[in-house]
C-alpha cells in the first residue's frame, strides 16, 4: 500500500511506470491541444503532434505558426476575452465579501433567528441550481434583466455554501477577544470586519476568490440563456458558438480553447495550494 | 467565561448589516424563483410572457414522454458509469500516492488534478476534435498502437471508430473520467490522512492481507469523506449538461443517444418555450437529488449509530 523504506526497488519501480504512464495519458491531450493550435490545416493532417520537417525524419519547427490566434483575434475573441475577465473577477470579488459577511454574522453574533437562518443556509446548500433555470429566466424577463450584466451576474452572489464555509473559518481563527477590544477602542462594526476579521481569515478569502472565479469562468449555460447580444458574450459561449461555425477549422478552435484555459493554468500554477485547499475544505471540516 | 460577559455590550442588530445583502439576493434570487418553480410546473408557457394552467399534465405527459425516458436512461447510465468506474480509480490513484516517501508526489497529484480546472465547456471542445473519426488523436493513437494486429469487425481500421455517432455514452464516460479522476483522488488522498498507521502495522502483523487491510482499516477511515464524494459525485453527473450539450452541437446526438435530463429542460425551455414543462422536469430532477441526499445522510447516520 505505502511505498517505504521497506518496499522493494521493482515495486517502486512498477509504481512510477503506471503513475508516469497515466501521468502521460493526463497530459498529452494538453500538449496535443497546444501543438493543434500552431498548426495550420495541412500540418494538422499530416502530424499528430510536431509538424514533419523538409528533410525526412527531422522536425519543421519553423512550420509551427501563429496565425490561427491572428485569425481568432480578428474574429473579435478578444472582446469575449475581456468579458470573461470582467464578469469572473466582478462575480468573485462580489461573492466572497457577501458570504464572508453573513458567515462572520453567523459566526460572532447572536441575534434572534440566527438558527434560523443558519439552518436555512444549509438547505439551501442542498439545492439543485438546475431547478431554478427556467424559472431564474422568467424573473430577469419580468425584472428587464435579461442580456445585462446584472442580470448575469447577480444571480451568482450568494452561494449558501460560501457563508458555510466563512462561518467556520470565522469560527476557528477569529478570536472574540480581539473583537472585543477593537469595539473597546471604539471601532465601527463594519471597521471590525474589514479590519480585524478578513484578515484573519485570508487562506479561505483567497481560496473562495479562486472557486467563484473559476465557477464564472467556466459557466456557460447562464451567459447562453441570459445574454443574446454577440458582444457580451463570454469565452464560454463565444467558443461553443466557434464550433457551430468553423468547426473543420481545427487550429482555429484549439486556439480558442488555449486562450480559453490559458489564465486559469497560469492561476493555478501560480495558487496550486489556496485551489486544493479550497476545494477539499468543504469535505475534511464540512 | 469572559467572552460571554463582553457579548452582552456587542450590538446584536448589526449581524443583520452583515446578512443583509446576502439575504436580499437569496430572497430575490433564489426563494422566489423556487416558488416560482413549483408554479410553473402547473402551467404551459410560449415563452416567458404568455402562460396557461394546465394542473398536473406536465406530470402526466412526462410520465409517457419516451424522450424524457431516453434522457432519465443515458443520465442514470452515465451517473453509474462515474461511481462504478471513476471513484474506484480515484482511491486506487490517491492510495498509490498516499506516501511521504514517494518521489515525486507532488507533482503527480497536481498532473492529476489538473482537467478538472478545464471547464466543460473547454473540455467538449478539445474532446470533440480528439474523438473525431480521421483527424483525432484518439483514433489515431488506436490505429497506431493496435492497427497492426487487430481492427474491431466492420471498421476499415481505427480511424473509422464512431465514437461520436454510435459510441456517445462511452465516450461521455471517458472524457468524465480524465477530467474528474485526479479531483475526486484529492478527496480520498486528504481522507487517507485519518487512516491509523499503527493500526495498518498491527493488522499486517496479524496477518492480514492487503485485501482484507483494506476492507477492515481503510475503508471504515475513509467512509465519511467517502460518501461525501459518492454524493457529490451523484449530484453532479445527474445535473450533467454541458459536455454533451456543446459535444453534440445542442442536440441529443444521433437517436438522443446523449440527451439527458437537464439537456432536455434547457430544450423544452428554451428551444420549445414552454418554460412550464421545463420547470416541471427541473422538479422531477430535484426530489431525486434530494431523495439521494436523504438517503445518503441516513445511510451515514446508521453506520455512526
Amino acid at each position: 500500500m505505502s511505498v517505504g523504506r521497506r518496499t522493494p526497488l521493482w515495486r517502486r519501480a512498477l509504481l512510477h511506470t503506471l503513475l508516469g504512464v497515466l501521468a502521460v495519458v493526463t497530459l498529452v491531450p494538453f500538449l496535443w491541444l497546444i501543438l493543434a493550435s500552431l498548426k495550420n490545416k495541412e500540418d494538422f493532417s499530416r502530424s499528430m503532434f510536431l509538424p514533419p520537417g523538409d528533410a525526412p525524419g527531422t522536425i519543421g519547427w519553423d512550420r509551427l505558426t501563429l496565425e490561427n490566434y491572428h485569425n481568432l483575434f480578428d474574429l473579435g475573441f478578444g472582446g469575449a476575452f475581456l468579458n470573461s475577465v470582467f464578469y469572473s473577477s466582478t462575480t468573485a470579488v462580489l461573492a466572497t465579501l457577501i458570504c464572508a459577511a453573513a458567515g462572520y454574522a453567523l459566526a460572532k453574533f447572536r441575534f434572534r433567528g440566527r438558527n434560523g437562518v443558519t439552518l436555512g443556509v444549509l438547505a439551501l446548500i442542498v439545492l439543485p441550481p438546475t431547478l431554478l433555470i427556467a424559472p431564474g429566466y422568467e424573473l430577469l424577463y419580468h425584472l428587464g434583466l435579461l442580456d445585462t450584466v446584472p442580470g448575469l451576474i447577480l444571480p451568482f452572489l450568494a452561494p449558501a455554501f460560501g457563508v458555510f464555509l466563512f462561518r467556520q473559518a470565522v469560527t476557528q481563527s477569529v478570536p472574540d477577544q480581539l473583537l472585543e477590544a477593537a469595539r473597546m477602542d471604539g471601532c465601527s462594526e463594519v471597521e471590525i470586519f474589514f479590519a480585524i476579521a478578513l484578515p484573519l481569515i485570508r487562506p479561505m478569502v483567497g481560496a473562495f476568490l479562486l472557486i467563484t472565479f473559476l465557477g464564472m469562468w467556466n459557466n456557460f449555460i447562464s451567459p447562453q440563456i441570459v445574454l443574446q447580444s454577440s458582444d457580451k458574450q463570454p469565452l464560454s459561449v463565444a467558443i461553443a458558438q466557434l464550433r457551430g461555425l468553423y468547426r473543420s477549422d481545427y487550429g482555429l478552435m484549439m486556439a480558442g480553447t488555449v486562450v480559453s484555459i490559458a489564465p486559469v493554468a497560469v492561476l493555478f500554477l501560480m495558487l496550486q495550494k489556496q485551489f486544493i485547499s479550497g476545494l477539499t475544505t468543504g469535505a475534511v471540516k464540512g | 467565561m469572559a467572552a460571554g460577559i463582553a457579548k452582552s455590550r456587542v450590538p446584536q442588530r448589526a449581524a443583520w448589516i452583515f446578512l443583509a445583502p446576502f439575504a436580499l439576493i437569496v430572497l430575490v434570487f433564489v426563494l422566489y424563483p423556487l416558488v416560482q418553480s413549483t408554479v410553473l410546473a402547473f402551467q404551459q408557457t410560449y415563452g416567458p410572457g404568455t402562460k396557461t394552467f394546465v394542473g398536473t399534465a406536465n406530470f402526466t405527459s412526462m410520465m409517457t414522454d419516451p424522450v424524457f425516458w431516453t434522457a432519465v436512461r443515458n443520465t442514470v447510465v452515465y451517473t453509474l458509469g462515474s461511481l462504478f468506474i471513476q471513484l474506484p480509480l480515484a482511491l486506487l490513484l490517491a492510495m498509490a500516492l498516499n506516501s511521504p516517501k514517494l518521489r515525486g508526489r507532488g507533482v503527480y497529484r497536481l498532473i492529476f488534478f489538473s482537467p478538472q480546472l478545464m471547464g466543460l465547456v473547454f473540455v467538449s471542445i478539445l474532446a470533440g476534435l480528439m474523438f473525431e473519426k480521421r483527424a483525432g488523436l484518439i483514433n489515431q493513437t488506436l490505429q497506431t498502437l493496435l492497427g497492426w494486429a487487430w481492427t474491431p469487425p466492420g471498421l476499415g481500421s481505427w480511424l473509422d471508430l464512431p465514437w461520436l455517432e454510435s459510441h456517445v455514452m462511452a465516450t461521455l464516460i471517458l472524457i468524465s473520467l480524465w477530467m474528474y479522476v485526479g479531483f475526486n483522488m484529492i478527496y480520498f488522498l486528504a481522507a487517507l490522512q485519518s487512516v491509523d498507521d499503527t493500526l495498518l502495522e498491527a493488522a499486517e502483523i496479524d496477518g492480514a492481507g492487503p485485501i482484507g487491510r483494506f476492507r477492515h482499516v481503510i475503508l471504515p477511515a475513509i467512509r465519511p469523506v467517502g460518501s461525501f464524494v459518492v454524493m457529490l459525485s451523484m449530484i453532479g453527473s445527474l445535473q450533467l449538461f454541458e459536455l454533451p450539450y456543446v459535444l453534440l452541437d445542442g442536440s441529443g446526438g444521433p437517436g438522443n443517444q446523449g440527451l439527458t435530463v437537464v439537456m432536455y429542460l434547457y430544450q423544452s425551455g428554451f428551444e420549445v418555450g414552454d418554460l412550464g414543462y421545463a420547470s416541471a422536469i427541473g422538479w422531477v430532477l430535484a426530489i431525486m437529488l434530494i431523495g439521494l441526499a436523504l438517503l445518503q445522510l441516513w445511510i451515514v447516520r446508521r453506520d455512526e449509530a
